[in-house]
């Protein structure tokens, strides 16, 4: 079924959309997950959307955005090329592969894969049908309609995603890559909702990447849900590298438990309009949350990160790190919100937002905020917004190094601080080298993503060569 | 004649400061500029690496024959001219193995040469931190990120050793170094000093010119050389202090 509403996308419309297709939306849900559909429906109809009139979405107006007009599809397109959108990884990296095409699940073989080791990943749609009682017990808790309207409207409408089920003990062999490709030729509008569940003393490494293949536009509404048990460690990697046209609303809850440790980083390279709501819950204590990010926007590119870190328990630590350069007319903002908890005693929490403003017309308004409501805590918050500072800039060239490669090296090194965080060696590689070629401007749609390859492996061949050797 | 200053006027923000400097170097010489502090001694040295916040208004500096202010500051540090830095600047994230490569290799391909190998590169590098007495790790570490007072101007030592300069000016590069970090940074010049270069030496103090001998010693007093003469004038400028020349020039 494909639903053409190539007009402005407003609440009416989709609440309209939601009562035709009752019966379609609601045909696989358990008792339990159609109860909680059936209340998200309720607040979005409430809500509608988040507009400028609220604080944490003052500076992002998606009113342009809303007013393409996009189709919406209420199932899967019914053959999808596999091979041909997903055939290739980061050199070198032995990962498990997921794909998604406009938000579905796509597979080769099974819908649902359950690995030897208990480990289980595919569709959501289908884990759904196979494990209510795993679903049931993680969906929604922390990603709920309570958030906001995006939220609302993406738990009603929630058919598809990703399921990825880590069991406890069991420490994933492999990274999983996550891949989100949107493509189509005509204005899509999706929604996709991801479940992630790393159990007690697991581990898991994911790669999650958004990632669009032409020039189309689109407007994804996103919501991972991700739960990471006692004493257990993700390592979470979020590329966006997306078109121009494309607006992406991508809100990710991280659940931490007592003693569960998240390293997350947000790679943004690419995006019309990226809005980033990153929500760490501390259930419990002896958490440790490091968050990193860097954007590198340009044009009219708009980027916003918000970060909600809400240190719900004590002795918990978290840092969040975001850096940005802005070129031409793009636009940064970045909100850190931090909220310290009563009982939270002994919460470290650290927030840095740093940018670099490569033009006049740049413009980035940064915010980190700290809500704190216990005496015996370590918090800092911090911000820099500048150019490319020129005594560096003096020193690089009187040792002989052009002003062109003397501002990559600097605009390169201001990067390295969140890209040198990358656990994995390989994808720390090959994300250096997507960073100096979006720096150099040498970063095509088409040939972005982190993982797509349809040409043979290039070397990034940057003029200056900051190869470590 | 490598480097020939006349009449040199320059400025910040429209405040002369350089008022009318003349100057002569020739290849093999060691030239010292001494002068109490706030005459014009680094604003001397950054005037000629081409350093944009100051203004020439006046005079000419000409290097091998060419009009510098015509070279941007790069193709000034390509055609020779090192300047070392009195607050070497810290940049984090770069690494020295990595800037140094870097600046070596466009130098190279500014004179037209292949870069050179990794292997090379690392031999070099090797070589010259023995040259210049640097036993610790530096080169792995970001460029002068947490480095003390004396590790900064070792790496602006060791980096001039790389980067083998025509001309090298060292701004106070003995400020704030303790006894054995001078010997080391003085150690590196003579070792370095060849019959086709030549080097300029700021420093407000004679203890330099213990170690390192120079051919002329020129005093630079309110954006003038007032008085130029043999190694003898640092002695004398030692003894006597910078009153004497102050009450000469009133």
């Amino acid at each position: 079924m494909l639903t053409n509403i190539q007009e402005t996308i407003t609440p009416k419309r989709l609440t309209d959309l939601f009562e035709k297709n009752r019966r379609l939306l609601f045909r696989d849900d358990t008792a339990v997950l159609s109860a909680i559909r059936e209340k998200a429906f309720a607040s979005f109809s409430k809500l509608g959307f988040p507009d400028t009139s609220l604080e944490s979405w003052r500076l992002t107006d998606l009113q342009e955005s809303f007013s393409r007009g996009y189709d919406y599809h209420l199932q899967p397109a019914a053959e999808v090329d596999v091979q041909k959108v997903f055939r290739c990884n980061i050199p070198h990296l032995d990962t498990a592969i997921i794909g998604q095409l406009n938000g579905w699940y796509v597979s080769k073989d099974v819908p649902l894969m359950e690995l030897g080791n208990g480990i289980i990943m595919g569709s959501l749609a289908e884990a759904r049908k196979k494990y209510p009682a795993l679903v049931e017990k993680y969906y929604g808790t922390v990603a709920n309609d309570a958030i906001d309207g995006f939220t609302a409207l993406n738990t009603a409408f929630a058919q598809d995603g990703v399921f990825i089920y880590v069991p406890d003990d069991v420490k994933s062999p492999r990274p999983v890559q996550l891949i989100n490709v949107i493509h189509d030729d005509r204005n899509l509008f999706l929604q996709s909702r991801n479940l992630i569940v790393v159990g007690a003393n697991a581990k898991l490494s994911l790669v999650h990447c958004d990632d669009s293949y032409n020039h189309q536009a689109s407007f994804s509404n996103i919501v991972t849900e991700i739960h990471v048990g006692e004493h257990a460690l993700l390592e979470h990697y979020k590329l966006q590298n997306l078109n121009n046209n494309s607006t992406l609303v991508s809100t990710v809850c991280f659940n931490l438990e007592a003693s569960a440790s998240l390293e997350s980083h947000y790679i943004s390279l690419n995006g019309g309009l990226l809005r980033n709501n990153i929500r760490v819950l501390f259930n419990g204590p002896h958490g440790n949350a490091n968050i990193y990010g860097i954007y590198l926007m340009d044009g009219k590119q708009h980027t916003d990160n918000q970060v909600f870190v809400d240190h719900a328990s004590p002795d918990c630590t978290s840092n969040e790190t975001f850096k940005g350069i802005l070129d031409e007319h793009a636009r940064a903002i970045f909100n850190g919100h931090v909220l310290v908890r009563r009982n939270s005693t002994k919460t470290d929490a650290r927030q840095s937002n740093k940018n670099i403003l490569l033009t006049d017309t740049a413009r980035v308004n940064s915010k980190p905020f700290l809500e704190i409501y216990n005496d015996d805590v370590k918090c800092s918050h911090g911000s820099t917004t500048g150019q490319l500072d020129q005594e560096s800039m003096f020193y690089l060239r009187q040792r002989g190094i052009g002003e062109e490669t003397a501002r990559m090296l600097l605009m390169f090194a201001f990067a390295d601080e969140i890209v040198s965080k990358i656990a994995i060696p390989q994808l720390r590689q090959r994300i250096e080298d997507m960073v100096k070629k979006r720096l150099q401007g040498e970063l095509q749609i088409c040939e972005q993503c982190v993982l797509h390859c349809s040409s043979p492996e290039h070397p990034v061949d940057f003029k200056i060569d900051l190869g470590k050797i | 004649m490598l480097l020939s200053i006349k009449n040199l006027h320059a400025g910040i923000n429209g405040k002369e400061i350089l008022r009318g400097v003349n100057l002569e170097v020739n290849k093999g010489e060691v030239h010292a500029i001494m002068g109490p502090n706030g005459t014009g001694k680094s604003t001397l040295a950054s005037v000629i690496a081409g350093r944009e916040v100051f203004d020439v208004t006046g005079g000419e500096i000409l290097y091998q024959g060419k009009d510098l202010q015509k070279l941007s500051i790069e193709d000034r540090a390509r055609e020779g001219i090192f300047l070392g830095f009195q607050y070497p600047v810290e940049i984090p994230g770069v690494s020295i193995t990595n800037f140094m490569r870097t600046a070596v290799n466009e130098i190279r391909k500014f004179k037209g040469l292949d870069q050179l190998p990794a292997g090379e590169f690392l031999r070099m590098m090797e070589e010259r931190k023995r040259l210049v007495e640097i036993t610790s790790n530096l080169t792995n570490r970001s460029v002068n990120e947490g480095f003390s007072g004396g590790e900064k101007k070792k790496n602006e030592i060791f980096q001039m050793a790389m980067l083998e300069p025509t001309l090298a000016i060292l701004d106070e590069t003995d400020s704030g170094l303790d006894i054995d970090a001078l010997r080391i940074v003085a150690n590196g010049v003579n070792k370095l000093r060849r019959p086709d270069n030549a080097f300029v030496v700021i420093t407000h103090y004679q203890r330099l010119l213990d170690y390192i001998v120079p051919d002329f010693v020129h005093v630079l007093f309110q954006g003038k050389i007032v008085k130029s003469g043999g190694k003898e004038l640092a002695l004398e400028l030692e003894e006597k202090g910078y009153d004497w020349i102050k009450k000469e020039q009133e």
